[in-house]
């Protein structure tokens, strides 16, 4: 209305900019203060932000990776074999997590008492034992009790011994096993350790997802004639997967992270390979925020991925 | 979880860093290290905790060792008790982090001194005097007839990640031209753990660190370290760059050791010396090292008689290689470079003057 003159300490629509713009100016000093006497102290105390070490002969091996890797390449190729290594833990450990977790989650609504009995007693035990003790069974007392040598199992073709599973035409080499495919303890421990653990979370994820399509849409799904199978995948599932994908999510998240257990079972990943090159360079500072940024992309990226998906499955509404 | 251990080491110090004021221009020989030692009425001291001889929790809790000693000797120094130590058990890859934030005072846990560790740019250390001379070895099982280093070519071998002894075998094995496989654990006992299933066919580490973890195997007669010395590696306790002063109290307090060892002055006889100084003025070498005359420990912001009470706590250098890794300690090691200088030695103390 013309004329009347609001002052601006009541305009309605003002009033919050200027309040968001005074919190965020407060907010902006403040880190910039924190930051400004973070960088003076560091330069004071030697350790300011240096990032030329990364170009530095790394000096030490790495016993299995998929980009090829000596001692004599640099700290970020290490690193890069690190970051690869855990990609690769993580992402077959995803898919072997959802597998099994979805195997066990359908078990639990089965008719046969035994299978449901055993979905049940896998989820309890499991998800109450801390994962870094499961990780250190499976590699100390079941993937190392393995055979070795001469003494390995041995199939046309594969081969089973204390070092990994040889793909391939193994050959027994100066009492080592060789192949071209191969896949080592240290990996097997970590992934099953990993698979175990998180599908027992699935598991519940799914049984939560089923549980919440009503019991008129099986009864209804029969009547129409729908095998059980039928019904759950074609009925069931589809409507429970709007319940389910958002749980998924935060399991997927805690996999990528708990990945960063592999030194307990001997497994070179990026955390192992951070943990070395900090006390090589001791470049504490840096390392531990290449690491930080690391395992954030590597959520946020799976974040996203699930987001996208949740947005997929959702009801529409027309 | 590793990540958030790492972070919890970590953080304190970017926090520290970025909350305190400038406030680090101590002069003369204040030292805020020292200050806080004595305003807390206790030493924190990082050690291994796992590692027979060197340093190991007993039955009682107590911690009983060289390195322990090296802590017990520099509580001595500054409380006249040997007893007021916290010890924190470090894994090879924590502890430089623990004593850059400030965590522990000093550190004395088996670390080889080498001029990455000790340079401003790179981890910082300030290190006192060496406590033992070692070497990097390997063993292995007498059942896998390896001989020498080249027998282990293609072959899986077990180190703890973190350490010099990492380094120093991907150097040997590159000069010597014999791929293998380096299985990194984080800690000691995973490394061994590892080693003892024959996952690995050999072990590398310092040589007295192997012998003292053969010394807890089922069966130690069944492994043996091969010739083959890989590195040089003189094992020394460590404190922060940013506090020379209290770097020289640990550093003197070493060097006392040393000293009462060439003087021959024991834990048994060091309180009759002291008489026997007292009544005698023209034993003045001895009576500056003990602290009746002069004002030594004055200049390193020590009580007088430093020397005495450590002396007192753990007996000279000789004593404390003697009881705890000596013939005569279940490790059995030689003396060997660890000698005093008088004898070929290595340990030679800069004279108290």
């Amino acid at each position: 209305m013309a004329g009347v003159f609001t002052p601006w300490w009541r305009n309605r629509r003002l009033l919050p900019w200027i309040v968001q713009a005074a919190v965020g100016l407060l907010l902006l000093v403040l880190v910039a203060f924190l930051v400004g006497n973070l960088v003076r102290n560091l330069t004071a105390a030697g350790l300011l932000l240096s990032w030329s070490w990364l170009g530095n002969p790394a000096g030490f091996d790495i016993s299995e990776t998929l980009l090829p890797f000596d001692a004599s390449l640099p700290y970020w190729r290490a690193l890069l074999a690190g970051l690869v290594n855990t990609l690769r833990v993580v992402l077959v450990g995803l898919v072997g997590a959802t597998l099994l977790g979805t195997l066990v989650g359908t078990a639990s609504f089965s008719s046969n008492a035994l299978l449901k009995r055993l979905a049940r007693i896998y989820v309890e035990l499991i998800r109450n034992i801390p994962l870094l003790l499961q990780l250190v069974f499976w590699y100390f007392v079941v993937f190392l009790a393995l055979p070795n040598g001469t003494a390995a199992i041995q199939l046309p073709g594969v081969v089973l011994a204390k070092s990994g599973l040889f793909l391939g035409a193994p050959e027994l080499v100066n009492g080592v096993w060789q192949s071209p495919l191969k896949i080592t303890v240290e990996f097997g421990a970590l992934l099953t350790g990993l698979v175990v653990y998180t599908a027992a979370f699935i598991a519940e994820v799914v049984r939560g997802g089923v549980a919440s399509v009503p019991q008129g849409q099986w009864e209804a799904a029969g009547s129409l004639g729908f095998s059980p199978l039928q019904t759950l995948r074609r009925i069931v599932l589809p409507q429970a997967l709007r319940v389910i994908v958002p749980g998924l999510n935060s399991q997927y998240i805690s996999l990528a992270k708990n990945s960063s257990l592999a030194v307990a079972c001997g497994y070179t990943d990026l955390y192992s390979v951070a943990e070395t090159s900090l006390n090589q360079s001791g470049r504490a500072v840096e390392v531990v925020l290449i690491l930080l940024g690391a395992y954030l992309v590597i959520d946020l990226l799976i974040s996203a991925v699930m987001n996208g998906l949740n947005g997929l499955v959702q009801l529409r509404e027309r | 979880m590793p990540v958030l251990r790492r972070l919890a080491t970590a953080m304190p110090l970017i926090a520290t860093l970025a909350l305190v004021g400038c406030a680090s221009d101590g002069g003369g020989i204040q030292s805020q290290k020292m200050a806080a030692i004595k305003s807390r009425g206790k030493l924190i001291c990082g050690v291994d905790g796992k590692l027979p001889g060197f340093s190991f929790v007993q039955p009682d809790g107590s911690y009983t060792g060289l390195d322990v000693e090296i802590c017990r000797a520099t509580a001595a120094a500054l409380f006249a008790d040997p007893n007021k130590v916290d010890y924190r058990d470090l894994n090879s890859s924590e502890r430089f982090a623990a004593l850059a934030s400030g965590e522990i005072d000093l550190l004395s846990r088996n670390t080889t001194e080498t001029l990455s560790r000790d340079a401003s740019g790179g981890n910082g250390l300030s290190f006192a005097p060496t406590t033992f001379y070692d070497g990097q070895g390997v063993m292995v099982p007498n059942a896998s007839g390896i001989q020498s280093l080249k027998d282990l070519a293609g072959k899986p071998i077990c180190v703890e990640s973190g350490t010099t002894t990492e380094l120093n075998l991907a150097d040997r094995m590159r000069e010597i031209k014999a791929p293998y496989t380096p299985l990194k654990f984080q800690t000691g006992d995973q490394t061994y753990a590892a080693y003892l299933q024959g996952r690995c066919v050999a072990v590398t580490s310092d040589r007295s660190q192997l012998a003292a973890k053969r010394t807890s195997f089922p069966d130690p007669a069944g492994h043996t370290l091969l010739p083959e010395v890989l590195s040089k590696e003189p094992l020394t306790p460590a404190t922060v760059n940013a506090d020379p002063a209290w770097a020289d109290a640990v550093r003197w307090t070493i060097y006392a050791l040393m000293q009462a060892e060439e003087l021959g002055l024991t834990q048994a006889n060091i309180a009759a010396k002291v008489v026997e100084a007292k009544a005698n003025p023209n034993l003045a070498d001895l009576r500056r090292f003990l602290g009746i005359e002069g004002d030594f420990g004055k200049q390193l912001g020590l009580p007088a008689d430093f020397v005495v009470q450590a002396v007192k706590a753990t007996g000279n250098y000789g004593e404390v290689f003697e009881r705890h890794v000596g013939m005569g300690s279940k490790l059995k090691l030689e003396r060997g470079m660890n000698r005093q200088w008088k004898d070929g030695g290595l340990m030679y103390s800069p004279p108290f003057r």
